[in-house]
This record gives C-alpha cells, sequence and structure tokens, in this order.
C-alpha cells in the first residue's frame, strides 16, 4: 500500500484511473467535474500514461468517442456531471446493450432548470433505465477503491457492461482528504489489462450495435435485464478480492450501527457520513436508530437489503430527487414496491431533500426521524422546503 | 452642468460579477448602449447563454431567458417565429457557440433566422475554469492542453464567422474587439449594425467579439488587451466578413 496523502477528491479520483491504464479519456468541463477533466490531461500530456486525451466538443461526443474506442477493445474513462450527464442520456442504453465495459466518474449536481450547479441526485436518477451498473461512493477513500474496483467489474467476461461511479458534487469532488492508494504494482496485481470477448479489428471482422426489428428486441432487452442482475455475483466477488488484497471491504448493502434498530435511515453517498454522525447521538440518548447505506443502486441489491432492514419497524428513506406527479423519490418508490409483497416489512417513510445543495445537518436527520415517528401514513414528503 | 455620460437605461443598478478586465462587462454595456440609443428596448429580448455571462439577467433591464448550453440559437429561433417583431438576440461564448451548440449555431445561419448573434470569442471556456475551446490558439496553453493545443491532436482554431459567411443564409458578420477605445466603438457600431439589419429583416447577423480574459489567460488586464492585438488577432482577424446590404 502506498503513503497516505491529502488530496482533492476529484484530482485523486483521476489518479485511481491513472493507476488503471487508460487507453482513452474523453471528456467535456463541466462544474463540478472540471478539476477531474483537468488532472487527467495533465496526467496524460506529461507522459505519466500512454493515452489519448479527447477534447471533444460535447458530452453527446464524449460517450460516444467512449463508445468507439470502448469497442476497438481500449480501456475507457470519461466523467461528467448534471447537464453533461442528460446529455450522454441517448447514447447511455447504446453502450450497455454493446455490451461496452466503459468506466464513468459522475460528479453529481442537480439538473436544471432552474439551473443550479450544487449537489443532488437529480442528473443520476433520469439514467437507472439506460442499463448501467450504477454506484455511490461516500468519501474520497470510496472514489479511489471504487474507480479502480470498477474496470475490473465493467471488463469481466461475466459482466461486459458499464459503470457509472456517483461522486457528490463539491460534497466529496471538492474536499481535501486523507487517501491511501495502492501501489501501481498492486493495481497491476489486481486488474489484469483488459481481454475483450470481442473487438472491431478487421482480421477479425464483426459488427455491432445492429439493428433489431420486433421478433429479436424484446429478447435483446431480456438479455441485457439479464445480465444486469448477473452482473450482482461478480461486483461482490470482486469486492471481496479486494478486501483481501487491501484490507478494505465493500458491500452492496453497508449497515452502522443497524443491529436491534427499529428505524433505520437508508442514504446513499456522501450523505451516509452525517447520518451516522446523527445515528450516534441518537443512540447516546437511547434510541434504537441505525444506518443503512445503498452502494450498489443498479443491480438493485434486494436480498442485501432485506437482511440488512430485518427486523425494523421504521425505514426512513433519504431520496435526493424526485420523480414529478409520481409516487414520491425514486429510492422510495423503488423499495416500496420491492418489499410490497414482504410480510412484516417495514414501514417505509420516504423524504425528499438535499436538492440543489441544500444542506442536510445532523440534526436535520434527527429531526426527521422524529418526524417520521408521527407520520401516519406512507406517501412521500418535502423536508425543510418552504411552502 | 450638462451631462456627457451616464449608465445605459437597458441596464439595472447592479454590480457585475466580471473578473477585473474581462471583456463581457464591456459588451454588456454596449449592447445595452445601441438598445437605448435605438429606443427598442420594449422589443429587445436577450438569450444568456451557460457560461461566464449566465446572470446577464441580472445586468440586463430588458427581457431575457437563459438557453442550456449551446441552445442560443435554436431558442432564439423559436422566439423569433412566434415574435417576429421583436429584436431577438442570443449573447454565447465561444464553447457555448463553436463547440456544444455548433450544430444548431449553423443551421439556424443556414435557414437565414432573422435573429442576431453577440459572439463572445475569449479563446477558452471561461466559467468551467480556462479549458481549451474549439477557438484556443495554437501552442496556447489552457487548464485542458497544458504544454499547448497542439493541431495533431487537437486540431486548429474554429474560424465560426468565416464558416458561417459561407452560408448563404448569413447577411452580416463581422469580427471587433473589446480591448482598446477604438476598437470598442467599431464593436458597439457593428452591434447597432445588426440589430438594424434584424429591424429592417435582412436575416442571420453576427457580431463576433475578441473579448479579453485575463483570468484564465493568466495575464494581467493590460496584457490581456495586448494579447488580443499581438496574438489572437493574427488567428482571428478582425473586420467585417460579409455584409450584403452594405455590397447592395
Ligand atoms: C451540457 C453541458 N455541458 C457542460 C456544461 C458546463 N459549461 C458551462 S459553461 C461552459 C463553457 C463556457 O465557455 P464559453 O462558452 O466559451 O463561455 P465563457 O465562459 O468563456 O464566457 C461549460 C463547458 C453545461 N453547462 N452544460
Amino acid at each position: 500500500m502506498g503513503k497516505r496523502v491529502g488530496m482533492e477528491v476529484a484530482i485523486a479520483a483521476s489518479e485511481a484511473v491513472a493507476l488503471c491504464n487508460i487507453d482513452v479519456a474523453a471528456v467535456y468541463p463541466i462544474t463540478p467535474q472540471s478539476h477531474m477533466a483537468e488532472h487527467l490531461a495533465d496526467i496524460i500530456h506529461d507522459g505519466r500514461i500512454d493515452a489519448e486525451f479527447i477534447t471533444v466538443e460535447s458530452e453527446h461526443s464524449s460517450i460516444s468517442a467512449c463508445a468507439g474506442a470502448s469497442a476497438t477493445g481500449a480501456r475507457v474513462y470519461t466523467a461528467t456531471s448534471s447537464q453533461g450527464l442528460m446529455y450522454m442520456h441517448e447514447i447511455l442504453p447504446i453502450v450497455s446493450a454493446m455490451r461496452l465495459p466503459v468506466v464513468m466518474g459522475n460528479a453529481n449536481r442537480a439538473v436544471s432548470g432552474p439551473l443550479n450547479i450544487w449537489n443532488d441526485h437529480t442528473d443520476i436518477m433520469p439514467q437507472r433505465d439506460s442499463g448501467w451498473i450504477c454506484m455511490f461512493a461516500e468519501n474520497g477513500q470510496e472514489v479511489v477503491d471504487m474507480t479502480i474496483q470498477s474496470f475490473k467489474i465493467a471488463e469481466h467476461p461475466d459482466v461486459m457492461l458499464p459503470i457509472v461511479l456517483n461522486i457528490d458534487g463539491f460534497q466529496l469532488t471538492h474536499m481535501i482528504e486523507p487517501l491511501e492508494f495502492p501501489t501501481q504494482k498492486e493495481v497491476n496485481k489486481f486488474l489484469p489489462p483488459r481481454k475483450p470477448f470481442a473487438s472491431l479489428h478487421p482480421d477479425n471482422p464483426i459488427s455491432m450495435g445492429c439493428f433489431n426489428t420486433p421478433d429479436i428486441y424484446a429478447e435483446t432487452m431480456k438479455a441485457k435485464d439479464t445480465a444486469l442482475h448477473n452482473s450482482k455475483k461478480t461486483i461482490v466477488k470482486i469486492w471481496k478480492e479486494w478486501g483481501k488484497q487491501f484490507g478494505r471491504t465493500y458491500k452492496p448493502v453497508e449497515t452502522y450501527r443497524a443491529k436491534g434498530a427499529d428505524t433505520l435511515i437508508l442514504t446513499m453517498g456522501s450523505m451516509g457520513e452525517t447520518a451516522s454522525i446523527a445515528v450516534d447521538e441518537l443512540r447516546k440518548k437511547g434510541a434504537a436508530v441505525g444506518l443503512v447505506r445503498l452502494r450498489l443502486w443498479r443491480p438493485f441489491p434486494l436480498d442485501e437489503l432485506r437482511a440488512a432492514i430485518k427486523g425494523c419497524k421504521t425505514l426512513i428513506v433519504m431520496d435526493r430527487a424526485i420523480s414529478f406527479g409520481g409516487a414520491g423519490g425514486p429510492v422510495g418508490t423503488e423499495i416500496k414496491s420491492l418489499l410490497y409483497h414482504d410480510k412484516g416489512r417495514p414501514r417505509i417513510v420516504d423524504f425528499i431533500m438535499g436538492l440543489g445543495g441544500r444542506d442536510v445537518t445532523v440534526n436535520d436527520f434527527i429531526a426527521m426521524v422524529e418526524r417520521a415517528k408521527k407520520k401516519k401514513d406512507e406517501t412521500y414528503e418535502y423536508y425543510g422546503v418552504r411552502e | 452642468m450638462k451631462k456627457v455620460f451616464g449608465k445605459p437605461e437597458s441596464l439595472k443598478d447592479a454590480i457585475f460579477h466580471y473578473c477585473a478586465g474581462c471583456g463581457h462587462s464591456i459588451t454588456h454595456r454596449l449592447i445595452a448602449e445601441v438598445i437605448d440609443e435605438m429606443g427598442i428596448r420594449d422589443i429587445a429580448i436577450g438569450i444568456p447563454p451557460a457560461g461566464c455571462a449566465v446572470l446577464a439577467y441580472n445586468y440586463f433591464d430588458i427581457d431575457m431567458l437563459e438557453a442550456p448550453h449551446g441552445r442560443g440559437c435554436a431558442v432564439a429561433t423559436g422566439m423569433k417565429r412566434t415574435l417576429p417583431d421583436k429584436l431577438i438576440f442570443s449573447y454565447q461564448g465561444d464553447g457555448d457557440l463553436a463547440a456544444i451548440g455548433t450544430a444548431e449555431t449553423f443551421h439556424a445561419a443556414n435557414r437565414g433566422e432573422n435573429i442576431t448573434v453577440i459572439f463572445i470569442n475569449n479563446a477558452v471556456y471561461g466559467m468551467t475554469g480556462g479549458q481549451m475551446a474549439p477557438t484556443t490558439l495554437l501552442g496556447q496553453a489552457s487548464t485542458t492542453s497544458p504544454p499547448g493545443r497542439n493541431a495533431i491532436l487537437d486540431g486548429y482554431p474554429v474560424r465560426m464567422s468565416e464558416i458561417l459567411a459561407l452560408l448563404e443564409g448569413t447577411k452580416y458578420i463581422e469580427r471587433c474587439a473589446v480591448n482598446t477605445p477604438a476598437n470598442i466603438i467599431r464593436t458597439r457600431r457593428a452591434i447597432k449594425k445588426a440589430f438594424q439589419y434584424q429591424m429592417d429583416d435582412v436575416g442571420f447577423t453576427m457580431v463576433e467579439v475578441l473579448s479579453q480574459c485575463p483570468t484564465n489567460w493568466k495575464m494581467t488586464p493590460i496584457d490581456a488587451c495586448k494579447w488580443i492585438d499581438e496574438v489572437m488577432a493574427l488567428s482571428f482577424p478582425p473586420g467585417v466578413i460579409k455584409d450584403i446590404k452594405g455590397k447592395g
């Protein structure tokens, strides 16, 4: 293991990408991803890795260039945020359908309109159904580790799917944190060079991204769904491998003081750290409150979630996005539907909060636990929002 | 005492957020002065971009609609088609217009939409931190081309004005600058001419403004002004690039 260093997380993300020895990066800058793009440019221009840095004219082109490069067998990376991710939307399901293991860092930021550059999850939620593996990091070390893990998972012959790693904008990208980087040798041992199942080369002609008529389109969709569900096995396996080699373990669903808790808070991303402090405070006062962190959003880790919430009476879901005119926040809605048939399932309280960079403090979490106690039904509710 | 100079009425009493020496604030003022002079404040509608000028609506005392990054000309087209007697202008940076928004700019120009584009060329993506733009000069260092722009990897500075001038739909295109008093006066004249053409239903007009960005060029404001004449103008020569009406 390398030395412990203090580093901005956006920079660290690019350092982790460099350790993975990518062949191509195609990026278009956008706040709060810019430092990721700039640092990658530095690394490549300094000759620290032998890679192409493509200064594309938009995100629609960056993700398309990634698709093209990945189809030739290259290891590729891109990073974006908010409007940029929205602009990629058309291409995302095409990348997953072609089973191209592109890895993307997404510095989560609110989506327009109104224009807002601060953190929430309204950018990633509309991409939910694009067939990508979707993960959330909670702190800088997880960003480093999960970036490296992502290449191995995405390229694994049992997976072959693109991965988006969510890194909360500003709250995480712009923090300076103490980090441990694995050495190049250690990464090389963990992550072998990509061995594509199929790649474009005239010596071995293939066609990719072909037209599907009604008699086969549905089968392709089903295959993609099956592939995404099946990927969980490999994800868990690779995380275990990582744990063995580096001593830090990763699970699809993490828990904190959840044992014996009758109330559980569920978070995704950087908010988990604040919530864990709230849990400590509440536990100090004798309340049986714990925390569940969803690391994996796609594929959805249903069995692991069931195990994590077993016995709890109230599950409070923190949603940082909203499905307008629908059943509530995307996370709350999905968990309600997945647990619908479960006997003795907890009451699910879905709070929409932390939108567009609105701070959610320890006291806010405590207040939401209080509010959840009083809430009679399971309809979603905005927390801390003025009428 | 006779008042000889004042703040244009088309500007609000707000303090510009722009960096010291930035060309955006000068250009804002020129547009406002022209709107006042032409007496078109009641019919002018502006379209600010995503870019350093994203908050232009805080400064102009006219109707404005903020467009997503690159979409200015498409939004302007929709507005002008439904409000043909209003003066519609989009205000766009070189990332906005020449990178992510190239397609809509090109096609609005090709259709000859009767709109005016104020195109701020500062040779970088200013707002996001000085990354390479399509207009970045060869050899110019930016945060995504640290050793300087390399034609083999990054291509050549895109001259949008010359490219758009080739389209039959465009009627008036001039490249100006806001780095010296003489150039500022020329820019003001060009903006007025473009607006007048639009009022006269002539068709697509664009004023490209070479605009100093001392912060991202890492220069003093004075050096940045000099750099426009001494370096930038060699790749982007100022002057009238196309003027259908002028030529009769
Ligand atoms: C789809 C999308 N991608 C990226 C961005 C981030 N972004 C905002 S402004 C900008 C470039 C600004 O440069 P320019 O247009 O040259 O204007 P300047 O700031 O230099 O005036 C970028 C990349 C965005 N807002 N939307």
